[in-house]
Parts: C-alpha cells; structure tokens; sequence
C-alpha cells in the first residue's frame, strides 16, 4: 500500500514539475525556448542556423506527418488548452480553418511589414485578403508539367503549351503505344484540381464583408472539369489516382509518360522513380489561352504562431527570419529541400537545378516565371469538407468514364461544401 | 477424440488450413521479399523477387536521422514491456480483489470492467488526450504507459483466473498464519495465478505494440513515438516529398522480429496455462 501512494505522488510530482517549467521560462528575461512544428525534412538543421546565431531563443522541431494530421493535432491540442508549439507549418489552405478554430495569431504587428518581400499570391493566403497576418509565407507550389523527354522525341513529339495540344499530345501518345499515357485524372488529389482550377481562373471561396461565398461549380472550374472528363472519356488519358504504388510503377517503367505536377515534383520522381533519372524535362503547365499565362499552386505553407505560445513576438521574430533571411532561404531550399516563397530567393538560394534534373539549367527560371503567373485563390475554413467530397463525388466520375459525371461532380461538391458551412454556423451568401 | 494420426485428417480441412496459412503468411512473406529490394526494383520487379539489398536498406533505415529508428524501437519496447508489466499486476490485484473479496458495490464495479471491454480503446484516445492535458502531461513518456495501465480485459481475465486458480482455503490458511492482504497477494495468490498473468502480460503488451491511434494523438517530439507512428510518418512525407517505401518495408520487418522471438519464448506459459484450465474443468 505504502508504495502505491508512493508511486501516486511521484506521478503527480511529474504532473506539477511538467507544467510548472512551461509556465515560468522565459519570463525572467532569460532564454526563450520555442517549439516548431513542421514536416518538412531537415527543418531542424534549418532551426540550427537559427540557434547558432540567437543564443537567447532556442528553437526546436518537431517533426511532424505531413498535411492533414499535424493540423489535427495543433487543433486537439488547442481544443485541450495545452500540447500546441509555439510555432506551426501550415498549408495556406489549412489556414481559414485555423484561423476559425482560434489556432493561430494574428501577427500584423511583428510581421506585417514583411509584405514586399513575397508575391501578392502568397500574401494573400496570410491574411485571407484582410489586414491580419496569420503567418509568414514559407513555401509555394508553383505547377508545372513534367514529361519524358527521350519518348517525346521518340514519337517526334513537342511539349504542349496549352490545353488543346496537351490533349493532342496525349491521343498520340496513347495512339503509338495503347499502354502508354501522357496523364492521369487523379480523384485523390483535391490539391492537384484545385490548382488546375485555380489556373483556370476560379476561386472556390470568397469573402464579402462577414460572410463566405462557395463558388465551387462556376464557369472556370467546370471548364476545368469538362475537359477531363471529355479525355478520360475517349481514354486518352488514365482515370487512376496517382501517388499509389501503380502509379509509381508506371512512372518508372515508362507507362506514365507525363506528370503535371508543382516545382517539388523533383523530389518525388527521385522517390517513385529513380531509375528514370535524366530522363524528365520541366515545362510551364499548358495554358487556356496562350497570350495570357497563368498559373496554380499545388501546396505550399506558412509559419504561423499558435496562440497558445507565451513567447509571440520570439516566435513572430523566427518565421520572419526563416522565410526572409538570405542564409535562412539558402537552407530552406539547399537542405530542407522546399521551395521558399520569397521572392528574391530565385536568384539568392535557388542556383542549380535539383539533382534530378541535373542538366534543365533554367528549372528555377522555369519556377519562377510560374510562381509570377500564379492567379490569386480564397481557401474557405472548411476545404477538408470540399477536399472529401472531391475525394468521393470524382472517384465515381473517374470510376464511371462519363463526362457528364464530371460536371455533375461538381455540383455535389457545391452543395456538400455550401451546407457544411451553413450547418457550422457560417454567414453565406 | 477419435483422431488418429494421418489419414484421420479430411483434405478438405487441409485444404482449408493451408488457405488459411497462406492468407496470414504471404503478407509476411511480401514484407521480406520487399525489404531485400531497392527503391527502383520495389516498383519494377516482380513482386515475389527476391532481391540484394537488405543490407543496404537496413543500413539506410539505421541512417535516418541519426538512427531515429532504433530510438522508436526502444520507446515502443518502453511503452510495451512497462506498460504490459504494469497493467498485469494493477489487472492481477483487481482481479484477485474481485474474485476473492466480498465488498459492497462488487457486482456492479465488475459490470463496469465487463462493460470496459466492450469499448474499444481507439474511442478513449481523444477523451483521455484532454484528461492529461489537463495534467499538462500530453508529449511526454508518460502520456502514453499510464492510459495503457488499465486493461478491463486484463482485469476480466485475472479475475477469471484467480477465482479458478487460487483456492479459497490456501487464502484462510495464509490468513491464520498471520499474512496480511497484500502478503498473502503478494506472496501466496501471485505465484498461483503466474501462467494466467503471462496470458495478461502477452496480450497487453502486443496490444500497446500494436497501438496507434493513442501515441499518435498524446505525441508531438518525434523521439518520443513507438514504431507504429514513427513508420507512419515515415510514409506521410507530405506530397511534395518522396515517401520513404523501402525504409517503412524494412522497418516493419525489423519491428515484427521482437514480437516473434516473445511468442516463441513464453508461448511455453501459455500451454501451461491452458492444459491446466483443462484439467480444472
């Protein structure tokens, strides 16, 4: 019995102790100590930098599963009243959502006069088109078609610079080789339409005054949506999502001949297909009318400061730093292998291509020249709901091979993410 | 028991086990082959190909920053052999309590355990994240061995297993020879009910292996996760970030290995335990 109770208070000394050192660092004017959180790989070699040079705020990383279940996470933690980081990779479409769940600080104060140093695209997805900053740009993802260089000059082919020869290109393709294809529509990939979308000039969500708009079915993205439905109809090009084991198989044995894909597409060649490496070319993605181009993100995040932190001017001070400061940029991209949304990190961090595409030399012009035609894109706070339904209302479309199907998805996609706002208690309108 | 060797067995029944192998096995064998495969043959090769590269990719695996791995592999051996050994002896003493007290309020605080095995743990993640949160012990070690203390069907079992294995009489022995409660539990009721309390330990401690969904929700340092989430972040790089397939394979296959050699050693116990509940029915 007696070392029960012993056993009891040493659980509840543990209990104190831990909250206890919580509460009272950094309060006395002595070192700071801050949390990151981010997924990105090597982010805690790019906090060293950081560490070296301010020996009163250290900053430690956590590394955390990609995309949705780090934000999960942050949001239990914020739910609970303890558990967050100080500091938080967010997705810029993540952001409307944590900012409604109360997640993330407005930082306008400290970092609001970071805005020249980035482009209006990324900007925007900070402060949601308002004058709060609810983090500072880290990465963007700029798209851009990847295509196999050896078969396109095999089959005599030229890489498509708008939509109408991208088809073309993909029929040919197709018509050379029956097992061979220039792309697939991906139903799993919500990330990858929106950003074909958001080329095509649409916006799913807008802000009018206090309320929120859905503007999932409009003319721009049934655009969109009609002119993959109408090729994976004629089978030009697969209905298989990609990002499964199929898919890099067909990558590396040379039956998926093209990827439209965003500037990190180098990395997951390497991992999917590596023996194709020199094999690739990088091109601008096709465009809906040639005399005027644009372009979509296809991920992408930012530093944001949770409001749970004690320390938001310290951790405001490292996102400012991470996303601006010239040897920060260099480590971004050199080692934690993301492409900065800073502007001048083209000509500052970005000077060699990646590895695997070695011999393309104008691959960060490439990007850059993409990130300048990004189109500006509001994310609403309930993308998951609209990301899910993309999930459910194409993976029938793409399973069916009708084209109808993929217009009419998107009607689902309307309602199910218009209701969904309407039932958490969103003004419409 | 009319059974006799060979030629009893019917080839359908045969027929049927060796399916039934097969379907466990082949999974077990993919995960070997594909761990002897390097990246580029993962996706070209034949599937049941073997292939050079075990080495290399365990070698890799190891490598991963700075053999974050094997830091995995020693939290989940915390996690699983603190917490199983822990939970065996809170489930052995409130089972023997159950079995061998009389108390106001005892039917119904074994309902209650009874009731707890009816709900899965997967449930009590979220809620028990808030509790400790509380607490302010969300991320630390202790976060995950202390939810996986209680077991209702540890304590379900032990107090099957005590009423059955220690009788009643030993206990009024103890009593007149002057042991109090916890010597007579201690010394005369533990030793009794040592096989059931290995069935307990063995089925907490894959339990709290296998675990996912509470390391996953209580964590957030990477050092401090078991293998199950280490290898699942390992696979959610991110979109933008090449999964790491042939480490995750490797991985799984080295973290099946522990699991396999405990079987093997106290799966002895565990016939011990069942050929004595035979006989006591």
């Amino acid at each position: 019995m007696k070392r029960l109770v012993a056993l009891t208070a040493i659980l509840l000394l543990a209990a104190t102790g831990c909250s206890g050192t919580d509460d009272n660092e950094g309060e006395s004017g002595g070192k700071v100590e801050l949390t990151y959180w981010s997924w990105a790989p090597n982010m805690d070699k790019v906090a060293e930098v950081w560490n070296a040079a301010h020996p009163d705020i250290h900053v430690t990383v956590n590394k955390q599963d990609g995309g949705d279940p780090a934000v999960t996470k942050l949001l239990t933690a914020i739910k609970a009243g303890s558990g967050a980081p100080d500091v938080m990779q967010a997705e810029y479409q993540k952001i409307p959502t944590l900012v409604a769940a109360n997640a993330i600080a407005d930082i306008a104060k400290e970092a609001g006069s970071l805005k020249s140093k980035f482009p209006d695209s990324a900007w925007n997805s900070v402060t949601l088109g308002q004058s709060a900053v609810y983090g500072v740009p880290q990465d963007s993802g700029p798209m851009m078609f990847f295509y196999r260089a050896d078969i396109f000059q095999q089959l005599n082919l030229q890489a498509p610079t708008t939509w109408e020869q991208y088809a073309d290109v993909a029929r040919k393709v197709h018509a050379a080789n029956p097992k061979q294809y220039l792309g697939t529509f991906s139903a799993n990939d919500p990330g990858w339409f929106s950003g074909l979308s958001q080329q095509a000039g649409a916006s799913w969500w807008g802000v009018k005054g206090d309320a929120w708009s859905v503007n999932i079915d409009d003319a721009n993205t049934r655009k969109v949506a009609q002119y993959w439905g109408g090729l994976v109809q004629e089978g030009a090009v697969l209905n298989t999502p990609m990002y499964t084991p199929e898919w890099n198989a067909a990558l590396n044995d040379g039956t998926q001949v093209g990827w439209l894909g965003a500037v990190w597409g180098p990395g997951v060649l390497s991992g999917s297909a590596p023996a194709t490496k020199g094999k690739w070319k990088a091109a601008l993605l096709p465009q809906w009318d040639a005399a005027k181009p644009a372009n979509g993100n296809w991920g992408g995040s930012a530093t944001s400061v949770t409001t749970q932190t004690k320390h938001r001017k310290q951790a405001a001070q490292f996102a400012g730093w991470l996303n601006t400061d010239p040897a920060a940029l260099k480590a971004l991209a050199q080692t934690a292998n993301v492409y900065p949304a800073a502007t001048d990190a083209t000509a500052t961090a970005l000077t060699t291509p990646p590895a695997f595409f070695a011999e393309q030399t104008d691959f960060y012009a490439l990007a850059a020249q993409a990130a300048k035609a990004t189109n500006p894109f509001t994310y609403g706070p309930n993308v998951n709901v609209a990301y899910n339904a993309y999930n459910d209302a194409f993976g029938k479309a793409a399973e069916s091979r009708q084209a109808a199907a993929f217009t009419a998805a998107l009607g689902t996609m309307q309602t199910t993410t218009l209701d969904d706002l309407k039932k958490a208690g969103f003004k419409t309108a | 028991m009319s059974t006799t060797r060979g030629n009893g067995a019917s080839p359908a029944a045969t027929v049927i086990l060796l399916l039934g192998a097969a379907y466990c096995l082949v999974p077990v064998l993919w995960v070997l082959v594909a761990s002897s495969k390097s990246l580029d043959e993962l996706f070209s090769t034949f599937t049941f190909a073997p292939s050079t590269h075990l080495l290399d990719n365990l070698a890799e695996l190891s490598a991963y920053r700075d053999g974050l791995y094997w830091r995995w592999m020693a939290n989940t051996a915390l996690y699983a052999g603190v917490g199983a050994l822990a939970s065996t002896l809170v489930s052995a003493m409130a089972g023997f309590a159950l079995a061998k007290y009389e108390f106001p309020g005892k039917k119904s605080v074994f309902n209650l355990v009874l009731s707890g095995v009816l709900v899965p743990g997967v449930i009590l993640a979220i809620p028990q994240y808030l509790l400790l949160a509380e607490a302010g012990l969300t991320n630390t070690y202790w976060s995950v061995l202390l939810p996986s203390v209680i077991s209702p069907y540890g304590i379900y079992l032990c107090r099957i297993f005590a009423a059955a294995a220690v009788p009643s009489e030993v206990l009024e022995a103890a009593r007149i020879d002057g042991a109090g409660d916890w010597r007579s539990f201690a010394r005369v009721a533990l030793p009794m009910m040592r096989s059931g309390l290995v069935t307990v330990f063995l089925f907490q401690f894959v339990a709290i292996w296998n675990n996912f969904m509470l390391p996953y929700i209580m964590l957030g340092d990477d050092h401090l996760y078991p293998i199950t989430v280490g290898l699942n972040g390992l696979l959610n790089q991110g979109a933008n970030q090449p999964a790491m397939y042939t480490s995750v394979i490797t991985g799984s296959l080295v973290s099946i290995v522990p699991l396999i050699a405990l079987f093997l050693t106290l799966q002895r116990y565990w016939r011990v335990d069942l050929a004595a509940g035979a006989v006591k029915a």
